[in-house]
């Protein structure tokens, strides 16, 4: 028995040795970590199990019946991040480059389906050459395996995707079909044909880096919702990610237990709206005075800025927080603002996660290049989310709620539960002034005239009080009450049941 | 007494007079301009008069509408503060025609004494010492040369009108005679309307010492002892204290004479300062009076115990001094750091904009010190570009100095300032200096001591040591909150196991380039906690501390091996704590040491060299450009002229380069951290 014990033992060394010490030395000389150290930082000590530590390919061509290494390019299993489970598998880069052969796909299917049937997140730490080649078909059929589970398993549990290198072609589509892509700057880039294909079909000549990596899906492309500097803090945001979520959309929500007061007063909040409607100022300093201990996961921080998407906790239980921020573009919506908070908004919504709206905004943006790109199929697209959404909503007019912008950012209307509005908002079919030149265009000659005429649709609209007697807000309350105001309001709102005729599904406007 | 004075101020100095006449029974009435409509002295007033818009020349220079204000209100008296018109004898005078009370000295002193020529004049006749210069007026810039080579090198240029810096210019040489003179007479025409200069001797190795002076109508006259007030950066003053650590009996006597008998000379009524320089033998020589508060008056009354404010009001009255000079007993030390709207960090550029979280130390007596804080700023409320970038002075009196500084550097560490830049590292960092503490001061300490500009505080290990033993406590904390470990909570409830889990108590804490390997060991909920670092061994922990920290918390106090008390500033982030104290802001990581040893392997991202470029430091407009493309550029060398605030700034070369491109133009309104040009190596 002693002997089958050690060589199990040996076994397994073998196995955790991956491709072996030089290339691990050469995956280290490049910054990054092998798939095995990845889990050692996600995953608390001790607590990874894994499945497949055994599995081999079973190609036979190009001389891959000589190269058979434990494992197969891929660590699978589940462990625990400050205690609750999780599904993971993370690519070795050291064996076959990572590429993906049916076994290794066979892998990620189990634990996808593991994740599915118990009720886990799944998170996948890509780092992957692409297909394997030698297996053609075979490695092809394994990608459409896991993107069918992708698609299942989407709204059943959260799905975490973390390039920590080459992710390319075909390969995209996985994370592209979860619910959070993280990645690791200067050492990770996605894209669906590489830099040489690019140059001989576009003429362009573009880097990997350039093409694909964190600033591009970050920033332009809004593929990524956040990039780190380098494989332990990004692991690290993940583990601070995975701590808000709830671990499927039957789980409950997480609570953090907090000495931050329920009812704590902000006094400085009364003082943030400028006294002119034309300066901006910080949203987050809203988000995070109201946030339990000022904590704001932000979501596609670096991505139209003119609508803030993250989480926070509020009394303990996380809630997603959508703001215009006008800072950015007056906060207006526009193409890249409504699909950023749409699909934010749709995420809280399948896995119950509560909705709280800040809004300050002036309109949608005007202009050719928003109208060919069709903005308003993608302002739909928010307007869709909002209104479909079951989970509870609660809104706050901070400032400017204008024309058909106020409709779509959780109004009552669109069944949003708890409206309240700050006594600077303002709430009316558009801007003060816009109004007066269209009501009274024969006067537009005469400036005091319109001056005069813009006082008086000031006066009747611009604050929250005609909306209240309607009735469309709730109550106009104190900004340095907001965060107890908002607690409350969702306290109400914790058995909150919705009916949903019977359906398919929905046709959201993609 | 007067039953309602309006204050013609704003700020702390509006807030400061404010409290004295509410304990006293005097209604109050503020002032405002339109950018403190919401500003704290109008909320404290009793009532408050609209002056304007924001700029002080369209409001709180304008006599003519505080006038009318004090008429509208039914203020009999008005109290100037310091700056503004506190200086200005013919708004003096208007008042009293007006039949309203100054509260300040008759129009004839102040003017004698606004002006630096004839103040010196008038000093030197009244038997006070007085620095050898150029009395006249300097007709242009080669007779400027001409007279700073007869009083000999070095010699300060000075606007006639000037005060606080401005138009004030030290030039060792005669080209630098040359350019001090034209810069300071196009400064003083464009800030004081006056452009006339004088000259004279530059003192070597300089104290700025002040006396504190107060007169009544009544001819009587008394000095409060002096305060030092040599901390000054560009001949702004930032760390005052009273008394002077250099000063013996003897000197202390024989200025506070000269000061009574100028102030006499000139018939001075109510609180005055004058000004000497002071080198290193003791040697004090007349630099000019102020015929006002002054700004670092806390320190004053910290050791007389006199409310100074109180005593200008009585002898506004008409009331006669109660005290005598032998009255007057310096009692303890007391320290003034003057807290600033500007970046320490850049170069101590003027910073504008909201403030976030304003949390200053509680004020009171404790222990054995007494902690002020005189401000007119709150939280969410905003510095804006129009005014002094002041935003409070934080004042400790202890009943030496060295207790004085121990309160100082603690209440610095407690302060609590996001949303503005801020120099409360950089006062930390001059606290926490050796010479500081024995008191070897000069005017050119900062200068001295901070040549290469402020970059933070370097602590040492031991201390570094201290704050990882506090953060990995802090990391315990917050991991060991219920979602993160419910089962331990609930066998700590039934005292099946002590307060710490050992799965979180052991962390790595990275500090820069050093690591601490931090084990908490038993802690009972009362005791302080117990920690090693390094190889844990048997026996004594290394380090015992006490802690009052919950998770999320952003001011938190510690308790060192020594009984010492830290104030932590702490910022969450992922991987451990923004951690500021004693001027150094640190990036602490506290990581699981597993994590912690795979740290070595990530790659060093070095940012963007910027010593290759000069950026615009602030917004503001470029006035001049000295260099074209192709230019080789000296260490030191002129560069640009970027306005803003109304200050000239000149921006300099740091290093020998040649200038490879030029992106702006003169006229170019550029925002901060715009690139002016690009430079490559000689």
């Amino acid at each position: 028995m002693q002997d089958i014990i050690e060589a199990l033992e040996a076994k397994r060394a073998h196995a955790r040795l991956g491709g072996g010490e030089k290339r691990i030395e050469t995956q280290h000389a490049k910054g990054k970590l092998t798939a095995r150290e990845r889990l050692d930082v996600l995953l608390d000590p001790g607590s990874f199990e894994e499945y497949g530590m055994f599995v081999a390919h079973r190609s036979h061509d190009f001389g891959m019946e000589k190269q058979i290494i434990p494992g197969d390019g891929v660590v699978t299993g589940w462990g625990t991040i400050n205690g609750r489970q999780v599904y993971v598998f993370s690519q070795d880069f050291t064996v076959f480059g990572g590429s993906l052969s049916e076994t290794h796909a066979q892998k990620i299917c189990k634990i996808m389906d593991l994740a599915v049937q118990n009720g886990a997140p799944i998170i996948g730490l890509n780092d992957s050459g692409g297909a394997r080649i030698q297996e053609g078909v075979a490695s092809l059929g394994g990608y459409a395996e896991v993107f069918w589970r992708n698609a299942r398993a989407s709204g059943a549990v959260p799905q975490i995707s973390v390039i920590m290198g080459p992710c390319a072609g075909g390969a995209v589509y996985s994370p592209a079909m979860t619910d959070f892509i993280y990645m690791v700057r200067d050492t990770s880039y996605m894209f669906v044909t590489g830099p040489d294909v690019v140059k001989t079909v576009t003429n362009e000549v573009v880097t990997a880096e350039e093409l694909g990596g964190a600033t591009t899906h970050t920033q332009k492309s809004s593929v990524a919702d956040a990039a780190f500097d380098n494989d332990i803090e990004t692991l690290m945001e993940v583990r601070r990610l995975v701590d808000f979520l709830p671990l499927s959309a039957t789980a409950e929500l997480p609570n953090l237990p907090t000495d931050d007061a329920f009812d704590r007063r902000e006094d400085s909040l009364d003082t943030i709206i400028p006294d002119s409607a034309n300066v901006p100022y910080d949203m987050h300093e809203i988000v995070t005075k109201l946030a339990d201990d000022g904590e704001f996961l932000e979501i596609q921080r670096e991505h139209a800025g003119n609508i803030l998407t993250g989480f926070v906790r509020l009394d303990g239980d996380t809630v997603g927080v959508v703001a215009n921020q006008p800072m950015v573009l007056a906060g207006c919506l526009d193409i890249a603002s409504s699909k950023k908070a749409a699909r934010f908004v749709r995420f809280c919504d399948a896995f119950n996660i509560p909705i709280l709206t800040l809004v300050d905004v002036p309109g949608f943006l005007p202009g050719v290049a928003q109208e060919y790109g069709g903005i308003i199929k993608h302002g739909a697209k928010l307007l869709f989310a909002y209104a479909q959404a079951t989970v509870p909503k609660v809104t706050v007019i901070t400032r400017k709620a204008y024309g058909g912008a106020y409709d779509v950012m959780a109004s009552k209307h669109i069944r949003a539960d708890v409206n309240y509005a700050w006594p600077s908002a303002e709430i009316a079919v558009m801007g003060a002034k816009g109004a007066a030149e269209i009501l009274y265009r024969s006067e537009l000659g005469d400036a005091e005239k319109i001056a005069q005429r813009t006082k008086d649709y000031e006066d009747r609209f611009a604050n929250p009080f005609v909306a209240a007697e309607r009735g469309f807000i709730d109550d106009v309350i104190m900004p340095h009450n907001t965060r107890r105001r908002v607690i409350r309001a969702f306290s109400t709102l914790k058995n909150k049941r919705a009916q949903v005729p019977v359906k398919k599904h929905d046709n959201i406007p993609l | 007494m007067f039953k309602k004075i309006l204050i013609a101020n704003r700020g702390e100095i509006a807030c400061r007079v404010i409290k004295t006449a509410r304990k006293m029974g005097i209604a109050t009435v503020a002032v405002y301009s339109d950018a403190d409509r919401n500003a704290l002295h109008v909320r404290m007033a009793d009532e408050a008069a609209h002056i304007g818009a924001g700029p002080a020349n369209q409001s709180y220079l304008l006599g003519d509408k505080i006038i009318a204000a004090c008429k509208e209100t039914g203020a009999e008296a008005v109290h100037p503060g310091y700056g503004f018109l506190s200086e200005n004898a013919a708004f003096c005078q208007k008042l009293t025609d007006a039949g309203i009370k100054f509260i300040g000295p008759g129009p004839k002193a102040i003017e004698a004494m606004g002006d630096k020529i004839t103040s010196k004049k008038i000093a030197a006749e009244a038997g006070v010492s007085t620095v050898p210069g150029h009395m006249g007026l300097i007709a242009d810039a080669d007779e400027a040369i001409r007279i700073a080579t007869e009083i000999g090198y070095p010699v300060m240029i000075k606007a006639s009108a000037g005060g606080g810096g401005k138009g004030m210019r030290i030039a060792w040489n005669d080209a630098e005679a040359k350019e001090g003179f034209e810069r300071s007479k196009s400064e003083a025409a464009s800030s004081f309307g006056d452009d006339r200069i004088f000259i004279e001797k530059f003192v070597t190795d300089p104290r700025h010492v002040e006396i504190q002076v107060l007169a009544d109508s009544h001819g009587n006259c008394l000095y409060l002892g002096e305060r030092e007030c040599s901390i000054q950066r560009r001949n702004q003053k930032v760390i005052e204290e009273a008394p002077s650590p250099f000063l013996d009996e003897k000197t202390r006597k024989a200025m506070g004479e000269q000061a009574v008998a100028l102030a006499q000379a000139v018939g001075y009524e109510s609180a005055g300062t004058v000004e000497f320089i002071v080198d290193g033998a003791k040697n004090f020589y007349f630099l000019e009076m102020n015929t006002r508060l002054q700004v670092e008056h806390p320190v004053t009354e910290l050791i007389t115990g006199l409310d100074l404010v109180e005593q200008m009001l009585l002898v506004a009255a008409g009331e006669k001094l109660k005290l005598k000079q032998a009255d007057v007993k310096l009692d303890g030390w007391a320290i003034e750091s003057r807290i600033y709207a500007e970046d320490p960090y850049r170069n101590f550029l003027p910073s504008t904009g909201r403030l976030t979280r304003y949390r200053p130390p509680e004020e009171g007596e404790a222990d054995e010190g007494i902690v002020r804080n005189d401000t007119g700023v709150f939280e969410g409320g905003e510095i804006s570009t129009f005014y002094d970038p002041m935003i409070a002075k934080l004042c400790t009196w202890g009943r030496n100095r060295e207790q004085a500084i121990a309160a100082m550097a603690e209440a610095l560490d407690e302060f609590e300032l996001e949303g503005v830049g801020h120099n409360i590292p950089f006062l930390s960092a001059v606290l926490g200096q050796e010479r500081f503490r024995e008191g070897r001061l000069t005017t050119g300490y900062i200068a001295e001591e901070f040549p290469d500009g402020f970059a933070g505080v370097e602590l040492g290990h031991a201390e570094l040591e201290q704050i990882a033993v506090f953060a990995a406590a802090m990391r315990y904390c917050d991991l060991i909150v219920p979602l993160v470990s419910p089962e331990w909570a609930e066998r700590i409830e039934r005292e099946e196991v002590g307060l710490l889990d050992p799965a979180h108590a052991r962390q790595a804490v990275l500090i820069g380039d050093e690591r601490f390997d931090v084990t908490l060991v038993g802690a009972a909920p009362d005791s302080p906690i117990g920690a090693f670092v390094g190889q844990e061994v048997d026996g004594e922990p290394t380090h015992r501390f006490g802690m009052d920290y919950l998770p999320g918390q952003k001011l938190v106090y510690a308790l060192d091996t020594h009984d010492f008390t830290w104030g932590l500033k702490v910022n969450r982030r992922t991987m451990g704590y923004r951690v500021r104290t004693r001027g150094a802001d640190l990036d602490v990581k506290v990581l699981p040491p597993h994590v912690a040893d795979l740290m070595p392997l990530m790659p060093v991202k070095t940012p963007p060299d910027l010593s290759r470029m000069l950026l615009c430091p602030m917004p503001g407009q470029v006035v001049r450009l000295d260099v074209t493309e192709g230019d080789v550029v000296e260490d030191g060398q002129a560069l640009a002229i970027v306005e803003a605030m109304k200050m000239e700034n000149v921006l300099r070369a740091t290093k020998r380069a040649r200038v490879s491109v030029v992106h702006a133009e003169v006229g170019d309104n550029l925002a901060v951290d715009a690139v002016i040009l690009e430079f490559e190596d000689v």
